[in-house]
């Protein structure tokens, strides 16, 4: 183990570490400690300049019914769910596809199709905006939810694509093997070998996908312009402008939006990793 | 021609033994081809569609201007699109910093005590929320009347500028804002990565007399090679795409000091009804962003054939 254990280091060693850990991890953690404090600061507090003093009062409940009867963000909640689980259920199903496509069977240009779903995961998103713009324009998507869901299955499905394809490429091929000799059609196959030893992969890129797509500011930004549409992320800055010397409210509605994909984190935590991290175990 | 005259049952026999036959071409191509149809549709051709706009005048709406090399003409006089690039590598160096911190706070959590998993996951925390939220919680911070920065300096009798609003401290405020998140993430990949370090192989250094620094650079970091990897190629990618953060924190203000290039894109684009320029930007951004995709491209060539 690297670096030495602790628990063989002297006792003052120890006393040290114990010690430095939560300092540490409140530095670290300031702008959340910070922004939930305020989230729970009272108007008048913030209207006579106490912005970071004790709190005459706590005003958490107060603050976040304020936002809700005084905004639209459950309406910007709601949006960000109608973009995001359509999204990810439709990367989640074509890059199975794609994936397996790619792990199970040998052809020509296999790498080069692979090559192609990495490099576009990479790309700038700018040199996309204008002409997807157009496109959902020519679709008569833009400004719907549809417009923002089947860009992000695209592009999404770039990333979990190179996550399926490395994933299926480890299960024992020897299942598929002998369920061709056996006659089994490809498609069943993936049905019904394949699919059941993904639930790990698939839950570790459904949790992932949540919170790229969650928390995604810029093609909502691009393809959205109502503001009954917008997702939380977009709906923020709109909250921005609306509670300008509210800083309570607004930290209340921040935190409202990061919500949703942090409960995920604590919930999924070993799956959430386990995506992020894939790439980094191989190669 | 004679296949034709022998009767319906046949062609029909002929086609499923074709499809039987080539089973393992044919379906690897059909489950490939939806994902591949939405990725050409909204990946790649838009990426050819823009570097042909990148060779023409456009508003947005009304007739494209073939210009040729104009708009790049252009660029090079720009004096905004200089600010831009200088200002991307800047977050480019200084967003390396993120792989460096996140090896160290890797480092320290890396013991086994009481409650560790807890402080890693909140350690982890900031990557999960958004980028706007980030970006508005430093926002607050920096503001020199109200934001927490000011009220802990100036007890002690030193001031700040106001971070955002100074040409020489904004792109600084803003790339720390982003390091936040990003030092989160690379801390996870090297969590992950020093589970996998062979402790034996460690102790084996250990009672040859290694140590510290000597330990980590020759025995640990070798075996953290695709972590580090991984975490400096997101940090070069996620530095170049910098753009959530200068749109919610200074716009590129003041006087363009903060702006990037995607930000400029996207003013050009939106605001100027500059479509072409914005494009031309683009297609260098992407340019620019090709050499890691390449450097990362070829490294998977390389460990896929060593695995076959």
């Amino acid at each position: 183990m690297f670096p030495r254990p602790i628990q063989d280091q002297s006792l003052l060693r120890q006393r040290l570490y114990k010690i430095a850990l939560p300092i540490s991890l409140i530095v670290w953690l300031l702008p959340m400690i910070a922004i939930v404090a305020t989230a729970g600061r009272s108007l008048s507090d913030i209207n006579y300049g106490n912005y970071w003093g004790v709190p005459t009062e706590w005003a958490f409940v107060a603050n976040f019914t304020a936002v809700f009867d005084s905004s639209p963000i459950l309406i910007y909640l709601m949006n960000s769910f109608i973009i995001t689980v359509p999204a990810i259920i439709g990367a989640l199903v074509l890059s199975t596809l794609a994936g397996a496509g790619l792990a199970l069977y040998k052809f020509k240009f296999r790498f080069f199709i692979f090559a192609l779903f990495i490099a576009g995961n990479f790309v700038p998103f700018q040199i996309l905006m204008m002409p997807v713009r157009q496109l959902t324009l020519d679709l008569g998507i833009y400004d719907t939810y549809w417009g923002v869901i089947l860009f992000q299955i695209a592009f999404q499905t770039g990333f979990c694509t190179f996550f399926m394809r490395n994933f299926i490429a480890e299960l024992p091929f020897e299942l598929v093997e002998s369920a061709r000799s056996e006659g089994v059609s490809e498609w069943k196959i993936l049905i019904h070998v394949i699919v059941p030893l993904l639930r790990p992969a698939l839950a570790a890129l459904a949790v992932l996908q949540f919170t790229f797509i969650w928390n995604d500011f810029f093609w909502p930004l691009i393809l959205i312009q109502s503001d009954e549409l917008r997702p939380v992320t977009l709906g923020l800055t709109t909250l921005k402008g609306q509670f300008i010397s509210s800083f309570n409210l607004l930290a209340a509605g921040s935190l409202i939006a990061a919500l949703p994909p942090v409960m995920m984190f604590f919930a999924m935590q070993r799956h959430f990793i386990a995506g992020l991290t894939l790439g980094a175990s191989k190669g | 021609m004679s296949d034709l005259s022998v009767g319906a049952p046949v062609p029909v026999r002929r086609r499923q033994s074709f499809f039987r036959r080539n089973k393992l071409v044919i379906t690897p191509l059909l489950f490939i081809a939806p994902a591949f149809a939405m990725f050409s549709l909204f990946v790649i051709y838009p990426i050819i569609q823009s570097i042909a706009l990148s060779f023409t005048q456009w508003q947005g709406i009304g007739p494209k201007t073939f210009i040729g090399f104009e708009n790049y003409r252009q660029l090079w006089h720009d004096p905004v699109f200089w600010k831009a690039l200088v200002n991307n590598i800047y977050w480019l160096v200084l967003f390396l910093l993120a792989p460096v911190i996140g090896l160290f706070v890797a480092l320290f959590l890396n013991q086994k005590v009481f409650g560790i998993r807890l402080v890693k996951s909140l350690f982890f925390f900031p990557f999960v929320v958004s980028q706007i939220v980030v970006g508005m919680i430093f926002t607050w911070f920096y503001d020199p009347s109200f934001g927490l920065i000011a009220a802990i300096i100036e007890p002690l009798g030193w001031t700040i500028p106001s971070i955002l609003a100074d040409e020489n401290w904004a792109t600084i405020g803003v790339i720390v804002a982003g390091l936040w998140p990003q030092t989160a993430y690379c801390m996870i990949l090297y969590l992950t990565g020093l589970n996998s370090v062979n402790p034996e192989i460690v102790e084996a250094a250990r009672l040859d007399g290694a140590k510290g620094w000597w330990l980590l650079v020759h025995i640990v970091l070798p075996q953290l090679r695709a972590a580090t990897f991984i975490a400096i190629v997101v940090t070069i990618i996620g530095a170049l795409r910098s753009f959530d953060l200068v749109a919610i924190m200074t716009e590129g203000g003041p006087y363009n000091s903060s702006n990037v290039l995607a930000y400029y894109m996207y003013d050009n684009a939106i605001f100027r009804y500059r479509v072409g320029y914005a494009a031309a930007i683009a297609t260098v951004l992407f340019m620019i962003m090709n050499v890691y995709i390449a450097w990362f491209l070829m490294r998977l060539l390389k460990s896929e054939k060593g695995s076959h």
